[in-house]
């Protein structure tokens, strides 16, 4: 440990670690004071152009819902047409460097110093990872996607003139039942598996190093240190956490967006709540007002708690489901799925040529956006509860253990409502709407209203846990890397990530939410790929420096 | 009658709470009391320190230097938490059982309606704690 301080704030971690000498001073950008009672202590100008970019936006959209739906509409369209070899092919290159960073010597180097201690212990640490990382999206899309799947695969391929129109992954399997349940199974796996944990870590990864081995604030721009240098205090590095902020405020209000629906597709097959976006409304505002609580009791009184509370819940459901659904056809179906998804990854990863255009950029570019668009956020939050763990140890645990969870959760939910379909000819989950599917699919197993309710219950919590965990990180970003600003700020974040996911909601649904995704999640891929170098760059100093 | 009193600083923030640093000194030599300087930081780099180990180091450096400037008996004492903004009240109120405060001295603002959502740390320190609590008003 080192005994050396200096007025600047930035010094030495413990033990052996290559500093980044800089004059920078952590907040000295920042402007403090107060509006009325309220103190605050923001970045200037990232949190200025942020804040009033979204407040704009959210004006837009509510004032001119049809414009505003026809331009997301355009959007969509124009960036999954245009640059999902991009999209896919990015994601590729940054799972190849996780994987090479697991077997590569880098792998020793420990985040904090070469003696630093882990801050939590494994469960809290891999239940913070998980309803931060995916939460939400798990209970959506744990029987969609499958079930998408399997029935576009079996429908076959389907052209008019020389394109493509079925959604069919690959060349699909047309009338093989079995072939179709195993590409659908590869096809979704494949986008909740390798790629989207090695994009969190590698995000992740970049901000712990910067942080805690290099001693520079927590925000994104700190990562790109070894590119731009000092320059990273000035406009560069303001244009990269604008977008980090943009990117994890849209990513988030989808999610949430996702999340009411579902919740209230819940709410609707259990008591007759009728659907819509009046209690979408205000399902939005009331688990809003939840997360604010959960906010101003900070990372371990809330998020923490929350997010044990829901991986026990999740656990639960999952273990009922495995025990009275068909029990040795799920075991089976788990390995199945896992070879399949490694005998067709190198087709569906692959980024040119492909034929199958709605399965690539209507599920898989969006997807790789989406995720992309999480990833300031969730690799924030990973940041933040990682110091202690070594590179290998963050890899292996951020990238291998939750794909492979990842990968019974979908056998589980996913496998199934398939057996539903293939053996007892029960249609009501594969035809009913994608946000219902989850709960026609638990309605055919015993205890049905209870599990429904969880399953409601855990979609609340952990939209809570999302809105909470995003606020934070958002709020950390525009505090230029000050994790011990005003509490207020967080709650100005937190209701306004209600706030953008309500006015998504209203001028132009879904469709509105996943295409400021996937605007915000291309431009944010490029800074994706130059944090792959920059990570690089600093376990090569760090290495020097450990020798 | 007190025999030992405990002071939460922020070691950013130092320069503007002279006023509330004399009162402690006076009141620890007044009643031949040893005064506890406690501080909160975060395990991120922070504009005082970059780890919470250089933090402490920090924090009793000056300890030190306000005893032998204004001739009381002192002692420090660092908290670590993973999220100070929010943390505040319970790692405060934790650190008066640890080091068994009898006396609690803070600087404190004017009320206002922003107390409503997030009450002031001296208040609730009064009502969680057997301490005595002297609040001081920024000068």
């Amino acid at each position: 440990m080192s005994d050396e301080t200096n007025n600047q704030g930035i010094p030495a971690p413990q033990g052996t670690a290559d500093i980044i000498e800089t004059e920078y001073e952590i907040g000295q950008d920042n402007v403090d004071g107060s509006v009325g009672p309220f103190g605050f202590d923001i970045h200037n100008p990232v949190f200025a152009i942020s804040g009033i970019a979204i407040v704009a936006f959210v004006f837009f959209t509510l004032a001119l819902p049809d414009q505003a739906g026809a331009i997301f509409q355009g959007m969509f369209n124009f960036t999954t047409k245009n640059f999902d070899w991009f999209l896919i092919g990015a994601a590729d290159l940054v799972v190849i460097f996780a994987l090479f960073l697991i077997v590569s010597p880098f792998g020793k180097i420990r985040l904090g110093g070469s003696t630093a201690q882990p801050d939590y212990t494994y469960v809290g640490w891999f239940s913070m990872l998980f309803a931060a990382g995916m939460g939400i999206g798990l209970m959506f899309y744990g029987v969609s996607e499958p079930l998408s799947h399997f029935s576009s695969s079996v429908g076959g391929t389907a052209m008019e003139g020389n394109l493509r129109t079925d959604w069919a992954p690959l060349s699909g399997a047309l009338g093989d039942q079995a072939g179709a349940v195993r590409l659908g199974m590869a096809a979704t796996i494949y986008h909740w598996g390798l790629h989207p944990w090695a994009i969190y870590a590698i995000v992740g990864l970049a901000l712990a190093l910067f942080t805690y081995n290099k001693g520079l604030p927590l925000t994104i721009r700190s990562a790109f240190y070894p590119i731009f240098g000092d320059r990273i205090w000035g406009w560069p590095g303001h244009v990269i956490d604008i977008l980090a902020v943009f990117a994890t405020l849209f990513g988030l209000a989808t999610s949430l967006g996702l999340g009411a629906t579902q919740a209230s597709a819940g709410l609707n097959e259990l008591f007759g709540i009728p659907m819509g976006s009046t209690t979408e409304v205000i399902l939005i505002s009331a688990i809003t007002a939840i997360a604010l609580i959960s906010v101003l009791r900070g990372l371990d009184g809330g998020v923490k708690i929350l997010s044990e509370i829901n991986m026990g819940l999740a656990g639960l459901l999952a273990l009922f489901t495995l025990i009275v659904g068909p029990t040795a056809f799920l075991f089976a179906f788990f390995w199945d799925s896992l070879k399949a998804y490694i005998e067709f990854l190198p087709a569906l990863a692959n980024p040119f040529g492909r034929e199958d255009v709605n399965f690539s950029q209507g599920w898989t570019a969006f997807y790789w956006a989406w995720w992309i668009s999480w990833s300031p956020f969730v690799g924030m939050f990973i940041a933040r509860v990682s110091r202690g763990r070594s590179v290998r140890e963050f890899i292996i645990c951020v990238l291998l253990i939750p794909s492979i969870v990842c990968v019974a959760w979908m056998s589980i939910f996913g496998g199934t409502a398939i057996h539903q379909v293939i053996t007892d000819s029960f249609t009501g989950a594969q035809s009913a709407e994608l946000p219902r599917q989850l709960f026609q699919m638990l309605g055919e197993l015993p205890l049905a209203s209870i599990t429904s309710f969880i399953g409601i219950i855990l979609v609340i919590v952990f939209f809570v846990t999302s809105s909470d965990s995003g606020s934070l990180v958002i709020d950390t970003i525009t505090a230029g890397g000050k994790v011990d600003a005003p509490a207020t700020q967080r709650v100005f974040w937190c209701i306004f990530e209600g706030a953008v996911a309500i006015a998504l909601l209203l001028g132009g649904g879904l469709a509105a939410l996943q295409s400021m995704v996937i605007s915000t999640g291309l431009l944010f891929t490029v800074i994706l790929l130059g944090l792959c170098y920059c990570i690089f760059r600093g376990l090569q100093s760090e290495r020097a420096e450990n020798k | 009658m007190y025999k030992h009193i405990m002071i939460p600083v922020d070691l950013a923030h130092v320069n503007k709470s002279e006023h509330v640093l004399a009162v402690v000194a006076d009141l620890g030599k007044h009643y031949d009391a040893t005064v506890t300087y406690v501080a909160i930081t975060s395990n991120v780099p922070s504009p005082t320190a970059h780890n919470p180990e250089e933090f402490a180091n920090k924090l009793a450096a000056f300890a030190k230097d306000e005893g032998s400037r204004r001739g009381h008996r002192t002692a420090f004492h660092c908290v670590v938490s993973n999220d100070p903004a929010v943390d505040l009240d319970n790692k405060l109120k934790a650190a008066v059982e640890e080091i068994g405060a009898d006396l609690i001295v803070m600087a404190t603002h004017i009320p206002n309606m922003a107390d409503m959502l997030l009450p002031s740390h001296g208040g609730k320190l009064a009502r969680s704690t057997d301490a005595s609590v002297f609040l001081v008003r920024h000068r």
